[in-house]
């Protein structure tokens, strides 16, 4: 059996669309995560016990049980409990709730890296908790975090592969529906880790970019 | 007098001036009295714990419009709790403490007393401002944007209102030339200055510092005094936990010694360095005096 590229060219429509599905998942659930995440994370940090121990077990349940266990319960399961979603709304749930309580933890160490007297200071001048949080905490923490979000996007990227088995038409349902079709196994699986390594090199220099431009204010050299 | 200091032997003149008998006459200018002479801060029977360990114990302390306080005494003596205690960085357990007649941090209700909700505590030390031993400046922003954070958050200054005031204040510390410097681009004393200028930005009555100088190389500590100097000689009401015996010498109008948790001494700079009486006094200063006389020993 030679390589055969024939495959690509006459599917390219699917994979195309596949590409976007995958885009387009990843994306929305990396945005609903952080956004889950910032949210637990700031309860957790200024919340007390009642709202921290609930809190504590969700991060718990997710973390140690399997995304593809939590993808099958959300849409298979959802409807038992009266939550009945189309599928591409399901799995971008289920991604973000996943790195959301990833995000989560990422975000509690940032708040807990900016120093306490930097606080006390901006508390002595009257500075709130809130505004501490977005001007203070916030821009210092996240050149810290870069690098593990960057990490933790990564990683949700090539989560979305899990996302084939709810029905949902992403890079990986479609080449493996064109590998079984076509029998070419070799040249769609090998199209398929090509696919997630461009996606994922994009988002590594694009964290690489912005680590250098948010910490300039670290440099001792002026700008 | 000066015998407890020198025991036998010539008396080595001490490393600093402690000529000023009493307050202001003595600095530049005289202190500006606004009328009749009113109290900013009024501390009665303070006291603190941190679990067991009573830190602060029934502090008295009064201290008045253009009054210059240095606290002094040996680590662990209570002295950065006392003046934490009064921005309530630390929650006081025991007295009162009432800035421009206010009760700082508590309120009395029919159940005792409770924390005053944050709204209150920040109106009662809205005019305290605040200068600390590690300067806490924010890393992220420039100085500029270090002294005008809290003029637009909570002064809602416009952004044109917030920078003129930021440089004016910049300038009053001889910094107006870094405005647009990060911290970590600023020598120890240049971050302290900034620092200052932050927290005078808010127009306070009263200037706690925190040991302003410990954290600097030697070197530096000259320009952050000559700054606080100033300050005293135009009439700012000042608290100052300090190891600089000269500038609580030469600027204070009274000077506290604590030791554990209490007030073992008071009096003016003269009375305190030259006219010690309590023996844990006499003991504190003379471990100044072996290390900054030294010059007394040179090898020829």
């Amino acid at each position: 059996m030679t390589f055969d590229a024939s495959i690509f060219t006459d599917h390219l429509g699917d994979i195309g669309s596949g590409f976007l599905v995958t885009l387009g998942t990843w994306s929305s659930g990396v945005v609903l995560g952080l956004a889950l995440g910032m949210l637990i994370a700031v309860a957790q940090v200024f919340g007390n016990n009642l709202v921290r121990a609930p809190l504590r077990v969700f991060i718990e349940l997710i973390r140690s049980t399997p995304f593809l266990v939590q993808l099958f319960l959300v849409y298979y399961g959802g409807p038992s409990f009266g939550i009945s979603l189309d599928p591409i709304p399901a799995g971008i749930l289920g991604l973000g709730v996943y790195g959301g309580v990833y995000f989560a933890e990422i975000f509690r160490t940032g708040f807990q890296s900016v120093a306490r007297g930097q606080l006390e200071a901006a508390d002595c001048l009257g500075i709130t908790r809130l505004q501490c949080v977005w001007r203070i905490q916030v821009p210092q923490m996240l050149v810290m975090i870069l690098p593990a979000l960057v990490n933790m996007v990564t990683v949700l990227c090539k989560e979305t592969a899990v996302l084939s088995i709810i029905t949902i038409p992403e890079l990986t349902m479609v080449l493996t529906g064109i590998g079984s079709e076509t029998f070419a196994f070799v040249e769609t699986l090998l199209m398929l880790c090509i696919g997630y390594l461009i996606l994922v090199e994009l988002c590594s220099r694009l964290g690489m970019l912005l680590e250098t431009r948010v910490g300039r204010f670290m440099s001792r050299q002026p700008r | 007098m000066n015998s407890l200091l020198i025991p036998g032997g010539k008396a080595p003149a001490p490393p600093y001036e402690t000529t000023r008998e009493t307050t202001r006459k003595s600095l530049d200018e005289p202190m500006k009295t606004n009328g009749e002479q009113s109290t900013v801060l009024t501390l009665s029977q303070v006291g603190k714990s941190f679990g067991n360990l009573r830190v602060l114990k029934g502090i008295e302390l009064q201290v008045q419009r253009s009054e210059v306080v240095c606290l002094i005494g040996p680590s662990g003596s209570g002295k950065s709790t006392l003046l934490r205690s009064m921005a309530f960085l630390e929650e006081y357990d025991e007295g009162e403490i009432r800035i421009e007649g206010q009760l700082l941090g508590w309120q009395d209700t029919d159940k005792g007393r409770r924390r005053a909700p944050q709204s209150q505590i920040n109106q009662v030390r809205r005019n305290v401002g605040m200068v600390f031993q590690q300067f806490n400046l924010w890393p992220h922003m420039t100085a500029l944007g270090n002294v005008c954070e809290a003029l637009r958050r909570v002064r809602k200054f416009s952004a044109d209102e917030a920078k003129k005031r930021g440089m004016a204040m910049l300038e009053k510390v001889g910094l107006g030339h870094k405005a647009e410097a990060y911290p970590a681009q600023l020598s120890g004393g240049q971050q302290q200055r900034v620092a200052i200028a932050r927290a005078l930005a808010m127009e306070p009555h009263i200037m706690l510092f925190d040991e302003p100088t410990s954290a600097l190389d030697p070197e530096l500590v000259g320009e952050v005094l000559q700054v606080m100097k100033t300050l005293a000689k135009e009439g700012m009401t000042m608290v100052v936990v300090t190891h600089e015996m000269g500038f609580a010498a030469q600027v204070a109008d009274s000077v506290i010694f604590l030791d554990q948790g209490e007030i073992v001494a008071r009096g003016t700079p003269r009375q305190i360095f030259h006219n010690a009486e309590q023996p844990r006094l006499q003991q504190f200063l003379q471990n100044y005096l072996d290390r900054n006389a030294f010059w007394q020993d040179a090898k020829p």
